[in-house]
């Protein structure tokens, strides 16, 4: 239906047609409500100029009833808005369990990208299947970015330090721009790209096309053996660390008595800063990583740390 | 109406100035609670994040001079009480008396805190280029440095500040400008001395106490 | 009352402007109405800078490719722009001069409570600007007027700690001058000036003034944090030193939303005056007005989270900031059905101010009601940081803002100076904004949800022809601007003597000579009249079965 208003954008996933059912109806509230408006002040304007009315205004007493209902009216139209807003955006906000991953890595001016279980790199594009979910994992080098796509009316912070997601179900093939929609200097106007939403069949020749390529729980695991991390953490290793197969997105008991789920952000950490939550009966040895490995290199370790727990599962 | 000499052109009385110069005085105090309100708020974040790096940062501070400066300063809070009270009796000597105590303990104050200050250069506790330090958790320890010195600093200022308002005063009660009708400035100057005090009060746990 | 008789034409009469003469009778003034004038005039050099900016801005923008200047001179346009419009004119303007001037004449005071320190607020706003403006001269500043963290704290390579230290400055010129309005409006009332006899400009200076106490110090302590991160290299705003970027963004909107509500509330407070002089009745639902205003300000401090719902914030704090902000639609919609109301059966004439509170009525409902979209979370998450907000700021802040502004000065400029201006003129350029307004922005909700980010130097074709309407737009609202400054200088010497009251309205300011004397009244004042209390003719036709109490 969109593609018939000028001056509007492609609906090219599940959540944009609900998207603009809700701006439909804010838009229908704003013109009713702007038309009202205008047409009262100009209606009055004319009807009691001064020229017609003489130099005295007409008595009219204040009505708590008219008050009581402008302002409920307005007050059960904006309570409607919100119920309406923040239930769609739970359910965007809401990951799905399966999906295809990609993680992002922002930084000043480029998106780079990459397809997890494949393990194909992108740079300033994503390429996505039709009708699947896909879920990005995003984290930024350096400043703030933000990541934008309007024809899938998504959008999400990229922070630095901190894993931020963010999922969508294309609905259309075609090619759609992808924006940073938080300031991020000189570049910032530059720093765009492109999605293309391919058939499921274009999408696996597109894949296959690339060339060979690791996925990345497989450089996880090369790099998880470069860093000696199996000396203590493998499971023929010392046991002077905990173990880490089925660990991921499993309740973890801290030293200083928190329970912290270990979802990305905690593995990050865990290899960043060890010491800022150390598990319950282990000792605070670990080294930091910190300067180490890149953000690059962190994602692929937790790749392969989110695949031991599959495997075991299996 | 009174036509005594300290009623300023647009008060209708001495009453009524009164009134202004205190409220006046509240609202901004207010304003200054949200001022460092901020940087507590930042602080509590910053702490949440790094509670190992703060908890280990504490252990930097002096206790023993934090907690003699505590004192000097409720002492200073007690002078300026005196100052206030003959203020209300018009008794422009005890003004100066007690001010002049009051000026001397902020002074004690903040020489403490210099020396406090200094050690922290000498230990390059010091956050930013000079800040060198070798052991764990690093990143904290300075951002925990880092609020030491805003906070404190920025209290030391506002002392700094009162304590050129002190010396006003002194020429003030000098000049015999107050009497027992008119003591409003004493009474001002007061209050913001009383709430420079009371940021103290936090800080001091906050800083050199809190150690979870 | 304290009226007083005046011979119209009395060209030796002694009023504040002329009691004493040369520069330093003004710079060191302690006036509460030379001390507007002097804002009068430095605001407006403020303005037309910002407004240069946003000319080269609207420039650039007419072509995709931005050929008009570098990405970085560009950033550094939109960074100047929205600094100088936000900190530099629109907070000071209606306060500093239209509150300043009036509200202690509307309470029937001689001056402001603290004279001294009026003057002082004027200095330290003159300080800030001066340190802003070399920042701009020396080249610049690139962090948007938003100076998110790390990009303000560690990448930007402009004069940021210069500019945050102008802001700084000036942030204490407004908390000292809502500190003197709060404590002048409670303590310097004339007798019989209780609090609902105030009119309602009084009202909206008063709540303006206690978000001015309580936001601007966290405005000020994060300005000096960034500061000092940035001088330092710390890291309170750095993840990879231990701090939060995210933190930085709390503290900023802390004081930055309710910063809008600095800007329109004074509008308002002007809006409501100039609807009840030209349709010559009480503001219909006072005290409904003066409420809403106050809970407007505090409403206002609870909603800072709304600019933050897609920056990793948990949806439960997102779903309740996007409460509080629906709920803070209701006032601002009883504002507005008041105004309108007060039209009903009146006796309207259609002078210059009138045409800017209609013009304003309009504009705010629209920026209202799309300010709805942003605070809807699903939808915000799509046209945040787009053209789309861009659009919405300005129907509030130059829609609203100036026009309450504009139409305030040319109501109470007869006041300030004794003259009248060219009636046609005025009308003609109030017609010329209003259109090139609305060509300037209406477009920009359509790029914004089309998916046009904003503080984009270049951008994709397909937006283009909006970007064309845009600017052109823009250029006639351009002359817009201009032709007041004209006439109203024109007018200083060659307008007609207003007289003291040339539109026949109530309110304390219109019974005393034009320009007022220095002490605002001969005699004391005594107030026993209800605020508005124009004479009607009797004809209940209002459905009204019982007498409400309002």
């Amino acid at each position: 239906m969109s593609d018939n208003i000028p001056f509007f954008p492609d609906q090219a996933s599940a959540a944009a047609s609900k998207v603009d059912a809700l701006y439909a109806f804010l838009v229908a509230v704003t013109i009713v409500f702007s038309v009202l408006i205008f047409a009262l002040i100009f209606y009055f304007a004319v009807r009691y100029r001064r020229s017609r009315m003489g130099e005295r205004a007409k008595t009219v007493k204040s009505s708590l009833k008219l008050e009581i209902a402008w302002s409920v009216v307005p007050l059960v139209l904006s309570l409607t808005m919100f119920a309406w807003g923040a239930d769609l955006y739970f359910e965007m906000r809401k990951l799905p369990r399966e999906a295809l991953d990609i993680s992002v890595i922002g930084k000043q001016w480029m998106w780079n990208l990459t397809h997890i279980e494949e393990g194909n790199k992108e740079l300033n594009a994503l390429h996505v299947p039709l009708g699947r979910k896909v879920r990005l994992t995003m984290i930024s080098e350096d400043v703030i970015h933000s990541f934008y796509i309007p024809a899938f009316r998504v959008k999400a912070d990229v922070l630095p330090g901190r894993y931020t997601q963010l999922w969508f179900e294309p609905s259309k093939a075609g090619e759609y721009h992808l924006f940073c929609a938080e300031y991020c200097g000189t570049k910032h106007s530059e720093m765009i790209g492109k999605v293309v939403v391919m058939t499921p069949v274009d999408y696996e020749r597109w894949l296959s096309g690339g060339g060979t390529n690791e996925p990345l729980d497989v450089a996880g695991e090369r790099l998880f053996e470069q860093l000696g991390c199996a000396s203590c953490h493998g499971a023929e290793g010392n046991q002077r660390g905990p173990r880490l197969a089925g660990l991921f997105e499993k309740k973890v008991q801290l030293a200083d008595g928190r329970v912290v789920v270990a979802d990305e952000n905690y593995l990050r950490q865990s290899i960043l800063q060890p010491k800022a939550a150390v598990v319950a009966g282990f000792e605070p040895l670990m080294p930091t990583y910190e300067g180490q490995v890149s953000e690059e290199q962190i994602v692929q370790l937790i790749s392969y740390l989110k695949s031991l727990g599959e495997k075991e599962a299996n | 109406m009174s036509e005594h000499g300290s009623l300023a052109h647009h008060f209708e009385d001495l009453e009524q100035q009164r009134q202004s110069a205190d409220l006046g005085m509240w609202l901004f105090l207010i304003t200054e609670i949200m001022f460092f309100g901020g940087v507590f708020a930042a602080y509590a974040v910053c702490r949440w994040m790094n509670p190992a790096g703060f908890s280990a940062g504490t252990q930097h501070l002096d206790v023993t001079l934090g907690t003699i400066n505590t004192a000097v300063l409720i002492g200073s809070s007690l002078t300026m009480v005196w100052a206030v009270q003959a203020g209300h009796e018009g008794d422009a000597k005890g003004i100066s008396r007690n001010l002049m105590l009051t000026i001397l303990l902020g002074g004690v104050f903040l020489v403490i805190k210099g020396f406090e200050y200094r050690h922290k250069f000498h230990d390059g506790l010091v956050p930013g280029p000079l800040f060198h330090f070798e052991g764990e958790h690093v990143a904290g320890i300075e951002l925990f440095m880092c609020f030491y010195f805003i906070m404190t600093g920025l209290h030391a200022f506002h002392m700094i500040i009162g304590i050129g308002l002190l010396m006003w005063l002194i020429v003030l009660a000098r000049r015999g400008r107050f009497t027992k009708e008119y003591s409003n400035p004493v009474e001002g100057v007061g209050l913001y001395w009383h709430f420079v005090d009371i940021v103290w009060i936090f800080l001091f746990p906050m800083l050199y106490l809190l150690e979870h | 009352m304290g009226a007083t008789t005046v011979p119209l034409i009395e060209r030796t009469r002694e009023h504040y402007l002329n009691v004493r003469y040369g520069i330093k009778s003004w710079l060191l003034t302690v006036d509460h109405k030379r001390i507007a004038i002097l804002y009068l005039i430095s605001i407006t050099f403020f303005f037309f800078i910002g407004g240069a900016a946003a000319v080269v801005i609207r420039l650039d923008l007419a072509t995709p490719q931005g050929d008009l200047v570098e990405s970085e001179t560009y950033n550094k346009l939109f960074t100047i722009h929205g600094i100088i419009m936000i900190f530099f004119f629109l907070v000071p303007s209606i306060p500093a001069v239209l509150g300043n001037f009036l509200v202690p004449i509307m309470i029937g005071a001689k001056d402001l409570a603290f004279p001294k320190l009026n003057l002082l607020s004027w200095y330290l706003y003159v300080i800030g600007g001066s340190f802003t403006l070399w920042a701009m001269i020396a080249g610049g500043v690139d962090t948007g007027w938003t100076f998110y963290a790390p990009y303000s704290t560690t990448y930007a390579n402009s004069h940021v700690i210069l500019t945050a230290l102008g802001i700084f400055v000036t942030g204490f010129s407004s908390i000292l001058t809502g500190l003197n309005f709060m404590v002048t409006v409670h303590k310097m009332r004339a007798p019989g000036m209780t609090w609902f006899k105030l009119p309602l400009f009084v009202w909206s200076q008063y709540a303006t003034s206690i978000i001015m106490v309580l936001g601007t110090p966290v405005l000020a302590i994060t300005i000096l944090l960034i500061g000092i991160e940035r001088l330092l290299g710390v890291g309170i705003f750095d993840p990879a030193l231990g701090g939060d970027p995210v933190l930085f963004q709390h503290l900023f909107w802390f004081y930055s939303h309710p910063a809008v509500y600095i800007m329109i509330l004074p509008a308002m407070g002007v809006i409501s005056e100039l609807i009840s002089a030209f349709a010559r009745r009480a503001v219909f639902g006072y005290r409904f007005i003066a409420f809403s205003s106050l809970a407007i300000a505090i409403l206002g401090f609870l909603v800072w989270g709304h600019h933050m719902f897609v920056s990793s914030q948990s949806p439960y704090a997102g779903m309740v900031f996007s409460l509080l902000s629906f709920l803070i639609a209701v006032p601002s919609a009883i504002k507005v059905f008041n105004w309108t109301a007060t039209l009903y059966k009146a006796s309207i004439s259609y002078q210059t101010p009138i045409l800017y509170a209609f013009g304003f009525i309009g504009l705010f409902t629209i920026g209202g009601l799309t300010g709805l979209f942003l605070a809807t979370l699903a939808v915000d998450v799509h046209v945040h940081d787009t053209y789309f907000v861009v659009a919405h700021f300005h129907y509030i802040m130059v829609g609203g803002a100036i026009m309450g502004f504009l139409g305030g000065l040319h109501y109470w400029w007869p006041k300030m100076f004794g003259k009248l201006y060219p009636e046609l003129w005025a009308r003609i350029s109030a017609a010329i904004i209003f259109i090139g307004f609305n060509l300037t922005f209406f477009p920009q909700f359509l790029l914004g949800y089309m998916g046009m980010p904003r503080r984009y130097h270049i951008y994709d074709p397909e937006f283009q022809v909006l970007h064309v309407l845009s600017s052109a737009g823009a250029s006639i609202l351009g002359i817009g601007y201009l032709i007041p400054m004209v006439y109203f200088i024109w007018s200083l010497r060659y307008g007609k003597d207003a007289g003291p009251n040339p539109w026949q309205a109530k309110g304390l300011e219109w019974t005393i000579p034009s320009p007022p004397t220095t002490f605002n009244f001969e005699e004391p004042v005594v107030v026993v009249e209800d605020p508005y209390a124009y004479p009607t003719d009797d004809e209940p036709t209002w459905p009204q079965p019982e007498e409400a109490h309002v």
